[in-house]
C-alpha cells in the first residue's frame, strides 16, 4: 500500500502541483476571499459615487464597469469559488473518502481560475474600458455597442465555464462514487446533499452560458443575427439563454449556504436536524422549479401574457419548499439547548436575513407589481439580503465553525461576535434602506440619482463603509488564528458537531481516510 | 460515531495521484490559447491595431502547447491504468466523469437548438407583425413575411439599411447580404440524408467493432473501428462539400441572417464535435494496432470514445430533424 | 379587487408610521393617478402584510427558542427530529396562502394586458440617451419629438445648484389627456431601454426591432416623472421620462399648436439665416443633442473631440454625412433622422464655429437639403 503518511511538498510547488483536496480546497477559499475584497473595492467606489447626488468621483462609464466587474467578481470570484472550496475541502472528510474523485482534474478546474479572473480585470486597462454591460450583459449593449474589451470578456466566461463544470463533475462522482461502506445517500450530511444537486445545477447550465456568450461571440466578429432583429434574430433571446443559466445560478449560489446552515444550527442546537428527508426532497424541488422560473427576470420585456402567469405561477412556487427549509431551521432549534457561538450567529443572521430577502423575492414575482420594482433598487435590495446576507454569511460562518478543524487552532470568539454584530448592523444600514428608495422609484445602475433619493442613499453608503470594514476585522481574525491561535486537539472541537469530519484528528491530517472508515450502524 | 481503521477484505486502495504539473501546463496553455483568440479577434495588441500583430502566434503557440499537454495528460492516465495503479472504484470515477461531461455537452447544444426553436416559433413570426406579442411590428418591418427557410431579412424586407426609419441595430450596413434563395429547400436534401445514414451507419460499425473487443477479437476489431474512422472523415468532407456549396454557389453565409446564423452554428459546431470524435476513435485505433491495448475487460478509453460518438450521432438526428427535414 | 377602498386607507395609516419617522422621504410605493396603479399598489402591500405577518410568526417562535431554549438556562435539549403532521402542514397552507396572492395577481395582470380600444395611439423610440414621442394620427399627419435631459451639465458636475427636479426634467414633456385610454407603442432605435412612470405604474422594455404594446388611462391632470430603467449605456441614468397630464381641451390646443409649429420649421427651411442666428440656434442644439458625447467644450468624451476635429475643420460634405449618417457601429447616431434641417444646419455651423474652431463657414437649411438629398 505504499508510503502512509507522507505530508505536503514544501515550496510555491506543493500548490501549483497539488492534488490533495485540502490543498486545493485552501487555495479556493483564499482566491475568493481575494475576490472578495476586490469585488467589495468596486462595491466601495459604487457606494462612494452614490453617497450624495451628482458626480463627484468618477464618470458615468466608468460606473457602469465598476456596477459590471462588481457583479460578475462577486458571483462568479467570491461566492461560487468560495462553496467549491468548502466542497474541496468537506466532501471527501464527510464521506470518508481519501480525496476528490479525479485529484489532477481538481487541479486543474482551480489553476485556470486566477488567470481567468486576471483577464476579466485586465479589461480595466484596455481601450475603451472595462465591460460596462451589467453583470446580466443583455445584447445588444454587450454587442454591437460594447467597448473592444468584450472579447476578453467572453473568453474569461468561458473559462469560469470551463471550471465550474469541471469542479461540478468532481463533485458529482466523489459523492456517487466514494461515500464510504454504509454512507447510503440518505445518511450523506446535509451539506453534501445541496452540493450534489448544486453541481448538477452547475453541469446543467454553466454550458448554457458558454452557448450565450459564443453566439455573443459570433455576433460581434462574425456577422451572425442571433440578438439582431434586422437579421431575423431577436436581443430578447439573449435574455432568455441569459436566464436559463441565471436563474439556476442563484440558487447555485444559495444551495450550498442551505448547506451549510443545515450542519451548524443542529451542532449549536444540540439536537439532530429536523426533518432530514424533507430538507432532501426540498432542495432538490428547488432545483427542478428554478429550470422553469428564468423569465421572471423578464417581466417586462413584453412576453405574451400566457408566458407571463405560467412563469409568475412557477416562481411563487418556490417559496413553499424554501419555507420548508427554514420551518425545520427553526423546529431544529425548538427545543434544543442552544449556544450562540460566532458560526450560529451567523447563521441566525442568516435565518432572519435570508427569510426577508425571500420574501422580497416573492414580492418580485408577482409579475404584475414587478412592474413598479423591476430594475429598481428594491430588486438591489432583494439579492443583496439573499446573497450577502445569505451566501456570504453563510460562508462566514463556515468558516468560524471548520477553521479550527482545518488549523488545529481556535479563532478569536470575542473578535468573532464583534465581527458578527457590525456585519449584521452595517449590512442592513446598507441594504435596508435601499427598499425604500427602490419603492420610491429610483432606479437601478445609475451614477447619479435625483434629490428624494439622497438621504436614504447617504445612509447606505455609511452602511457599506461599515460593513466593508468589518471584513476587516474576520480577515484579521482568521490569520491571527492562523498564526498563532489557541492550539485545539479535541477530535470535536464542538460539543454538538455531527458527522465523519469530527472523527478525524485536529488539525486534520493531511490524508484522511486513505482506508474507509466503517460507519456505526446507529449513525442516522 | 465510532469509525474503525481497518481496511476491508478486498480492499484496493485509491489511487491519488501525489503531485502533477499537467494542471499548471493546461492552464498555461489554455489561457494563451485564448488569449491569443482574443487579441487575434480584436486585431489588436493592448489597444494598437496592427496587421503585424503577434495575436496569431499567441493562439498557435498556446493552442499547440495545450494539445501536447492534453496528449500527456492522457498517456499519464493510461499509463497508470496499465500499470494496474487504477481500482475498479477509480474506473468508475472514469465512467462518472465521462457521463457527466458529455451531459454538458448536450447542454450546450441544447443552447442553440433553443435559440432555434425561438426563432422559429417565436421571434420570427413576431417580427413579421404575427401573434400576440408582434401585433404591432409591421410598423417597424412593413413587407416583411415569415417563413422557414427565410428567403429574406426584416432589414432587406424594407430596402436596407437607409430606408429603415428606427430599430437599425447596425448589424446590417449593407444589403448585399443573402438570406437564402428560392431553391433553399432542395439543394441539401441528398446531402444531409447521406450523412445521416453514414453516421447512423458509424454508429452501428463501432458497435461491432465493441462486440469483437469484448470477444478479444483484435483484427476484427480493427478493422470495425477503421471503418468507422473512415466513416466519420467521409461525414465531415462531406459536410465541407455542403459548407463550399452554401458559400460559394448559394450566397447562404454566416452573414445570411437568422437562417445563416442557426444553420452554421449548429452545423458548425456538430461538424467540430464529429472531429473531436472521430479523432478519438482514431487515437483508440492507433492505440489498439500499435501498442495492443485494450482487453475484453479493460477498455475504458475506447468505450468512453464511443459513448462520445453516439452522442454525436444523436444529436445529428436532431438536427437533421429541426434543421433540414423539418 | 383587493379590499378596495377602506383597506387602501388601512395600509395608508400603517404606512404612515415610518413615513413619519423618516419625514420627507417616501419610504413605499405610490399608488399613482391611474386605476392599475392603484391595483398594484394594493397587490404590494397585500403581499407585504402577509410577508410580515408570517414573518412576525416564523421570527416570533425563533427568537422564543433563543430566549428559553438556551443552553446557558440549563435546558436539556429533546432529540425529536421529524413530524409528518407538521411538515405536511407546513408544505400545504404556504401553497393555499400562494393561491390567494395568484388570484387578485392574475386578474390585474389581464387588465394591464388589455390594450385594445385605445383613443390615442404614440409610439416611444428609446435612443441613447433620449426618448423619442410620435403621436400616430391615422391621416398620416404625425407630430413627434424628442425628449432631452434638461438638467445642465453644471448642476450634474455640483459646480451649479441641483434644482428641484434635478435629473427628472426635460426640455418637452410628453403630453397626454386624462381620462382617455393611450396606447404606447414602444420600442428602441439602438440598445434596449425601458420606459417607466412610477405614477402611472407602466414598465415597459424599448427593445430595438420589436414593438412592445401598453396603456394608461391618467385620471388627475398632472406633472408625472419616471426614468428609463434599462441600463443602455453611459447616459443610462441620464433619461428621464416626464408626462403632462392635461385636460382633453388643452391637449387638443397644444396639438394645434404644435402642428402650427412645424409647419413653420417648414417654411424655416425655406430660408437663409444669419451666421449669429445659427450660432445661437446650433448653440441650443448642440447642448441639448451632442453636449452629452462631445463635452461642453467640444473636448469629447464619448464622442471624438469635436475642438480642432479634422472632420470639424475640414469639408463641409462630410462633416455634414457625419452629421446626418452617424457612423455606423458606433454610438454616433445618424442626426439626419432625429434634426430637421434648420437645427441641423444650426449645429453644423456651430460645429465649424464655435471651441476654436473659427472656419467662417455658413450652413444653411437649404444646403443640408440637398446635401441630403444627394
Ligand atoms: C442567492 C440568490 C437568490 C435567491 C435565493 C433568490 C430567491 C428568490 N428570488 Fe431572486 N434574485 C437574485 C438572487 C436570488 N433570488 C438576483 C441576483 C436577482 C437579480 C438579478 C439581476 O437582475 O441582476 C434576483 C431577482 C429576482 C427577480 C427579478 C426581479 C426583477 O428584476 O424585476 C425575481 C422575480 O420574481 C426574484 C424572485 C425570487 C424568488 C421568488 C425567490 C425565492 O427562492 C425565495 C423563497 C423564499 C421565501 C419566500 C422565504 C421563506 C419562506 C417561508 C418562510 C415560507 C412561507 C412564505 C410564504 C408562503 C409567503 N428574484
Ligand atoms: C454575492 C454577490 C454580491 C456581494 C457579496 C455583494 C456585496 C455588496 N454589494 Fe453588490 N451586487 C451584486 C452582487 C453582490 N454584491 C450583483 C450581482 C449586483 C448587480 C450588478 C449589476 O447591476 O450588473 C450588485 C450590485 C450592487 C449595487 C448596485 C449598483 C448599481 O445598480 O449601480 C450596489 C450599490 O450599493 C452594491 C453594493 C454592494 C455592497 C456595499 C456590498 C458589500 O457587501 C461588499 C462588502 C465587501 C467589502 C467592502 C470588501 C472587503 C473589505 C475590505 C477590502 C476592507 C476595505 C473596506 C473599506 C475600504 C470600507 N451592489
Ligand atoms: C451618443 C453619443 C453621441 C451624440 C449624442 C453625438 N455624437 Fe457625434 N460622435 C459620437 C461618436 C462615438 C463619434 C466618433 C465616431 C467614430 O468613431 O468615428 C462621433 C463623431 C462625431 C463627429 C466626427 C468628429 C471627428 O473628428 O471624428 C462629428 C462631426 C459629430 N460626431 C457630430 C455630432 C453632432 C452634430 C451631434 C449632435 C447633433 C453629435 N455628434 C452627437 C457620439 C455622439
Ligand atoms: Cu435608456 Cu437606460
Ligand atoms: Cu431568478
Amino acid at each position: 500500500m505504499g508510503d502512509h503518511h507522507h505530508g505536503p511538498a514544501t515550496g510555491i510547488g506543493r500548490w501549483l502541483f497539488t492534488t490533495n483536496h485540502k490543498d486545493i480546497g485552501t487555495m479556493y477559499l483564499w482566491f475568493s476571499f481575494a475576490m472578495f475584497i476586490l469585488g467589495g473595492t468596486f462595491a466601495m467606489i459604487i457606494r462612494a459615487e452614490l453617497f450624495q447626488p451628482g458626480m463627484q468621483l468618477v464618470e458615468p462609464g466608468f460606473f457602469n464597469q465598476m456596477t459590471t466587474l462588481h457583479g460578475l467578481v462577486m458571483v462568479f470570484g467570491a461566492i461560487m469559488p468560495s462553496f467549491v472550496g468548502l466542497a474541496n475541502w468537506l466532501i471527501p472528510m464527510m464521506i470518508g473518502a481519501p480525496d476528490m474523485a479525479l485529484p489532477r482534474m481538481n487541479n486543474w478546474s482551480f489553476w485556470i481560475l486566477p488567470p481567468g479572473f486576471l483577464m476579466l480585470a485586465s479589461t480595466l486597462f484596455m481601450e475603451g474600458g472595462a465591460p460596462a454591460f451589467g453583470w446580466t450583459f443583455y445584447a445588444p449593449l454587450s454587442t454591437t455597442y460594447a467597448a473592444p474589451s468584450v472579447t476578453f470578456f467572453i473568453f474569461a466566461i468561458h473559462i469560469l465555464g470551463v471550471s465550474s463544470i469541471m469542479g461540478s463533475i468532481n463533485i458529482i462522482a466523489t459523492v456517487m462514487n466514494m461515500r464510504a461502506p454504509g454512507m447510503t445517500y440518505m445518511k450523506m450530511p446535509l451539506f453534501v446533499w445541496t452540493w450534489l444537486i448544486t453541481a448538477f445545477l452547475l453541469v446543467a447550465v454553466m454550458p448554457v452560458l458558454a452557448g450565450a456568450v459564443t453566439m455573443m461571440l459570433m455576433d460581434i466578429h462574425f456577422g451572425t443575427s442571433f440578438f439582431s432583429a434586422a437579421g431575423g434574430g431577436d436581443p430578447v433571446l439573449f435574455q432568455h439563454i441569459f436566464w436559463f443559466f441565471g436563474h439556476p445560478e442563484v440558487y447555485i449560489i444559495i444551495l450550498p449556504a442551505f448547506g451549510v446552515v443545515s450542519q451548524i444550527i443542529p451542532a449549536f442546537s444540540r439536537k439532530p436536524l429536523f426533518g432530514y428527508a424533507s430538507m432532501v426532497y426540498a432542495t432538490a424541488s428547488i432545483a427542478f422549479l428554478s429550470f422553469i422560473v428564468w423569465a421572471h427576470h423578464m417581466y417586462t420585456v413584453g412576453m405574451p401574457v400566457a408566458g407571463e402567469l405560467f412563469f409568475m405561477y412557477a416562481t411563487m412556487l418556490i417559496a413553499v419548499p424554501t419555507g420548508v427549509k427554514v420551518f425545520n431551521w427553526i423546529t431544529t432549534m425548538w427545543r434544543g439547548a442552544l449556544s450562540f457561538e460566532t458560526p450560529m450567529l451567523f447563521c441566525i443572521g442568516f435565518l432572519i436575513l435570508f427569510t426577508i430577502g425571500g420574501f422580497t423575492g416573492l414580492m418580485l414575482s408577482i409579475a404584475p407589481a414587478d412592474f413598479q420594482y423591476h430594475d429598481t433598487y428594491f430588486v438591489v435590495a432583494h439579492f443583496h439580503y439573499v446573497m450577502v446576507a445569505g451566501a456570504v454569511f453563510s460562508m462566514t460562518a463556515a468558516v468560524y465553525y471548520w477553521l479550527p478543524k482545518w488549523s488545529g487552532r481556535m479563532y478569536n470568539e470575542t473578535m468573532g461576535k464583534v465581527h458578527f454584530w457590525i456585519s449584521f448592523v452595517g449590512f442592513n444600514i446598507t441594504f435596508f434602506p435601499q427598499h425604500f428608495v427602490g419603492l420610491a422609484g429610483m432606479p437601478r445602475r445609475i451614477p447619479d440619482y435625483a434629490l428624494q433619493f439622497a438621504d436614504f442613499n447617504m445612509m447606505s453608503s455609511i452602511g457599506a463603509f461599515i460593513y466593508g470594514a468589518s471584513q476587516i476585522l474576520f480577515l484579521y481574525n482568521v490569520l491571527a488564528t492562523i498564526i498563532a491561535g489557541e492550539k485545539v486537539t479535541d477530535e470535536k472541537v464542538w460539543d454538538g458537531a455531527e458527522g465523519l469530519e469530527w472523527t478525524i484528528p485536529t488539525p486534520a491530517p493531511y490524508h484522511t481516510f486513505e482506508v474507509p472508515p466503517k460507519l456505526d450502524a446507529a449513525h442516522a | 460515531m465510532a469509525t474503525t481503521e481497518q481496511a476491508p477484505a478486498g480492499f484496493e486502495k485509491y489511487y491519488v495521484p501525489e503531485s502533477s504539473s499537467l494542471a499548471v501546463r493546461a492552464t498555461i496553455g489554455l489561457l494563451a490559447t485564448v488569449f491569443g483568440a482574443g487579441l487575434l479577434l480584436n486585431d489588436m495588441t493592448f489597444g494598437e491595431p496592427g496587421a503585424a500583430s503577434m495575436s496569431k502566434w499567441v493562439l498557435i503557440a498556446g493552442l499547440v502547447f495545450f494539445i501536447f499537454t492534453l496528449a500527456s495528460w492522457f498517456r499519464t492516465a493510461i499509463r497508470e491504468n496499465l500499470q494496474g495503479m487504477n481500482s475498479a472504484q477509480l474506473g468508475h470515477s472514469y465512467v462518472l466523469g465521462m457521463f457527466w461531461f458529455i451531459f454538458s455537452e448536450v447542454m450546450f447544444f441544447a443552447a442553440f437548438f433553443g435559440a432555434l426553436f425561438y426563432v422559429r416559433q417565436l421571434a420570427g413570426p413576431w417580427l413579421a407583425g404575427e401573434g400576440e406579442a408582434g401585433r404591432m411590428n409591421d410598423l417597424l418591418w412593413p413587407g416583411f413575411d415569415f417563413t422557414w427557410p427565410p428567403m429574406i431579412t426584416p432589414q432587406e424586407a424594407v430596402g436596407g439599411v437607409d430606408s429603415q426609419p428606427i430599430a437599425n441595430n447596425g448589424a446590417f450596413l449593407t444589403q448585399d447580404r443573402s438570406m437564402a434563395f428560392a431553391d433553399a429547400h432542395h439543394w441539401y436534401q441528398w446531402l444531409p440524408m447521406w450523412n445521416t445514414i453514414i453516421l447512423l451507419s458509424s454508429s452501428f460499425t463501432v458497435h461491432v467493432a465493441h462486440t469483437a473487443l469484448l470477444k478479444d477479437q483484435r483484427s476484427k476489431f480493427n478493422l470495425w473501428l477503421g471503418i468507422t474512422v473512415a466513416l466519420g472523415i467521409i461525414f465531415l468532407g462531406l459536410q465541407a462539400a455542403e459548407y463550399y456549396e452554401a458559400y460559394a454557389l448559394f450566397g447562404l453565409t454566416l452573414n445570411s441572417g437568422i437562417y445563416g446564423s442557426t444553420f452554421f452554428m449548429l452545423t458548425g459546431f456538430h461538424g467540430f464535435h464529429v472531429a473531436m470524435g472521430m479523432t478519438m476513435l482514431l487515437i483508440q485505433l492507433i492505440r489498439s494496432m500499435k501498442n495492443h491495448h485494450f482487453t475484453a475487460t479493460d477498455h475504458f478509453g475506447f468505450e468512453a470514445s464511443t459513448w462520445y460518438w453516439h452522442f454525436v450521432d444523436v444529436v445529428w438526428v436532431f438536427l437533421f430533424l429541426f434543421v433540414y427535414i423539418l | 379587487m383587493v379590499g378596495g377602498n377602506v383597506m387602501r386607507s388601512a395600509l395608508m395609516a400603517l404606512m404612515a408610521l415610518p413615513a413619519a419617522a423618516f419625514g420627507d422621504n417616501q419610504v413605499n410605493m405610490s399608488p399613482g393617478v391611474t386605476t392599475i396603479g392603484a391595483e398594484i399598489y394594493d397587490l404590494h402591500m397585500l403581499i407585504m402584510i402577509i410577508c410580515v405577518v408570517i414573518g412576525i410568526g416564523v421570527f416570533g417562535v425563533m427568537f422564543y427558542s433563543i430566549i428559553y431554549h438556551r443552553k446557558s438556562r440549563g435546558v436539556v435539549p429533546s432529540q425529536f427530529h421529524e413530524s409528518t403532521k407538521v411538515e405536511v402542514a407546513w408544505t400545504v397552507v404556504p401553497f393555499l396562502i400562494l393561491i390567494g396572492m395568484a388570484v387578485p395577481a392574475t386578474s390585474t395582470l389581464l387588465e394591464v394586458y388589455d390594450n385594445d380600444d385605445a383613443e390615442l395611439d404614440i409610439l416611444i423610440t428609446g435612443h441613447q440617451w433620449k426618448w423619442k414621442y410620435e403621436y400616430l394620427d391615422e391621416s398620416g399627419e404625425n407630430v413627434s419629438f424628442f425628449s432631452n435631459l434638461a438638467t445642465p451639465q453644471e448642476a450634474i458636475y455640483n459646480t451649479d445648484q441641483k434644482g428641484e427636479h434635478y435629473l427628472l426634467e426635460v426640455d418637452e414633456p410628453l403630453v397626454l389627456p386624462v381620462d382617455t385610454k393611450v396606447r404606447f407603442l414602444i420600442t428602441a432605435n439602438d440598445v434596449i431601454h425601458s420606459w417607466w412612470v412610477p405614477e402611472i405604474a407602466v414598465k415597459r422594455d424599448a427593445i430595438p426591432g420589436f414593438i412592445n404594446e401598453t396603456w394608461t388611462k391618467i385620471t388627475e391632470e398632472g406633472i408625472y416623472r419616471g426614468q428609463c430603467t434599462e441600463l443602455c449605456g453611459a447616459y443610462h441614468g441620464f433619461m428621464p421620462v416626464v408626462v403632462h397630464a392635461v385636460s382633453r381641451e388643452e391637449f387638443n390646443a397644444w396639438m394645434g399648436a404644435k402642428r402650427a409649429d412645424e409647419a413653420a420649421q417648414v417654411a424655416a427651411a425655406a430660408m437663409d439665416l444669419s451666421l449669429d442666428e445659427l450660432m445661437s440656434k446650433g448653440e441650443a442644439v448642440y447642448n441639448a443633442q451632442c453636449l452629452a458625447c462631445h463635452g461642453a467644450q467640444g473636448e469629447g468624451g464619448v464622442g471624438n473631440a469635436i475642438a480642432g476635429s479634422a472632420i470639424a475643420l475640414g469639408d463641409i460634405g462630410t462633416h455634414l454625412d457625419v452629421g446626418i449618417k452617424g457612423v455606423a457601429g458606433t454610438a454616433m447616431q445618424a442626426f439626419g433622422r432625429q434634426l430637421n434641417d434648420v437645427d441641423m444646419a444650426a449645429v453644423i455651423t456651430y460645429q465649424r464655429n464655435a471651441f476654436g474652431n473659427n472656419t467662417g463657414d455658413v450652413i444653411q437649411p437649404s444646403d443640408v437639403a440637398s446635401h441630403k438629398q444627394g
